[in-house]
């Protein structure tokens, strides 16, 4: 059996390895319920614009335009949100590997565009090709961030370099529950399944300025906005993952500590019980 | 819609919900020139400049300097996607006014490495912050 003083030191550390992570806890509720709360006022925008750019393009119907059009290219560009720091349970993990394990994507088709640390350093290490990398970026979400990012993304995709562009994020959709995403932003699927709302719209769909001129304009904010709402969304669910697997690591530290606290008081009164045993067994040799 | 002089204008932000509310009319600036929007229009997609929104409300009139984004306008509805919104409260009048003599200063200059189209954007939306605000 361990000697007390092992055990009490062992427990000791282990209380201190609780409290820390009871901070981090409590840390990531309050961060949890401030990125939800962005995360929920801008999904309307978000939807609003997923729904529009979607109704606009069943009503233009199919027309040939540089955004709607695979570039001839074989190269696929993912933006690749993960966070800048670990110990969120499975939260960067799931992103990485929903990439990395992709059964139709090639190693060297992919260039990524990793937004956080950890998604860049465990694609490095696997040999991806990292084409850019933000970590300013999930701390705080900019709009005119995600609007830079967008528009050099556009500009290789007009010049053919890139044929396709991926999303992968996570989704946030509630505190428990976070689903790892990926979504084609380029080109630009047209929905099939909102044939019955075409029927109901009598009128067709006006452009001012003309049709391919507009999606020239509109593209371009669809990528961004998405790409922002993914980020709003990420950082909710980062800050939900860690919650979580914080939340579990002090409940496992709670259990080994009274693990620890029985064995010590089971060594002390042990060594109580020898301690009379001895002095009992000198007094009856004297007597 | 019941009431056949109103309908429904929503004007979203990144950050938050703008404005949403039924209205009389709204008018703002396209890329085609200014527009006015009654109820019953035909569906049409515009693209916004920057310019000043204007919103004919049962109680009055609303303004907001509307700076860049789109608007789908529907018979009943109007949804307007807007990237950069201010009601007038929420303007530096200081920074729109140095903002414009900076832009201003830039077209006049014409030195050939000024990017004439950005500087005509920033202009415009010093001008539309500023009137705004009158």
């Amino acid at each position: 059996m361990a000697s007390m003083r092992d055990i009490k030191r062992r427990k000791s550390s282990i209380q201190g390895t609780q409290q820390i992570t009871k901070a981090m806890k409590l840390v990531s509720t309050v961060k949890l319920q401030r990125a939800r709360a962005s995360a929920e006022r801008s999904k309307g925008y978000f939807t609003c614009m997923y729904d529009t750019v979607n109704s606009i393009l069943e009503r233009v119907g199919h027309i040939d335009h540089k955004y709607l059009t695979s570039g001839a290219s074989a190269k696929k560009a993912v933006i690749v949100i993960t966070a800048n720091r670990g110990l969120a349970g499975g939260y960067n993990s799931n992103v990485i590997k929903m990439v990395t394990r992709h059964p139709e994507w090639r190693k060297q088709d992919l260039e990524l565009y990793c937004l956080g640390t950890k998604g860049r350093d465990a694609f490095i290490r696997n040999g991806y090709a990292v084409r850019e990398c933000d970590s300013e970026i999930v701390e705080s979400p900019l709009y005119k961030d995600a609007a830079a990012l967008c528009s050099r993304l556009l500009t290789s995709f007009a010049e053919g370099e890139i044929g396709e562009i991926y999303l992968a994020y996570t989704n946030f959709k509630n505190t428990v529950s976070h689903v790892p995403t990926l979504l084609k932003l380029l080109p630009v699927e047209i929905q099939e399944d909102g044939v019955s709302r075409e029927t109901e719209v009598s009128a067709v769909m006006n452009f001012e300025p003309e049709d391919a001129e507009a999606l020239d304009m509109l593209i371009p904010k669809y990528v961004t906005s998405l790409i922002y709402g993914a980020l709003r969304e990420s950082v909710a669910s980062e800050n939900g993952a860690r919650m979580q697997a914080m939340d579990n690591a002090t409940s496992n530290a709670e259990e080994i500590i009274s693990d620890l606290t029985l064995k010590y008081n089971r060594a002390r009164q042990g060594s109580i019980t020898q301690e009379l045993t001895e002095i009992i067994a000198g007094a009856e040799a004297l007597g | 819609m019941a009431d056949k002089n109103s309908f429904l204008l929503r004007i979203i932000t990144p950050d938050r919900i703008f404005y949403e509310n039924p209205v009389n009319m709204v008018e703002f600036n396209t890329t085609e020139g200014e527009i006015g929007v009654l109820p019953g229009h035909i569906p049409m997609t515009v693209i916004v400049k920057p310019g000043i929104l204007s919103i004919s409300e049962q109680e009055g009139d609303k303004k907001a300097a509307l700076h860049s984004g789109f608007a789908e306008i529907l018979p009943e509805s109007v949804t307007i996607l807007a990237e950069v919104i201010e009601w007038p409260g929420e303007i530096d009048e200081e920074r729109a006014k140095s903002a414009r003599e900076r832009a201003e200063k830039r077209l006049s200059g014409k030195s050939p490495n000024t990017d004439i189209a950005k500087a005509e954007t920033a202009l415009q939306r010093a001008l539309a912050r500023i009137e705004a605000l009158r």
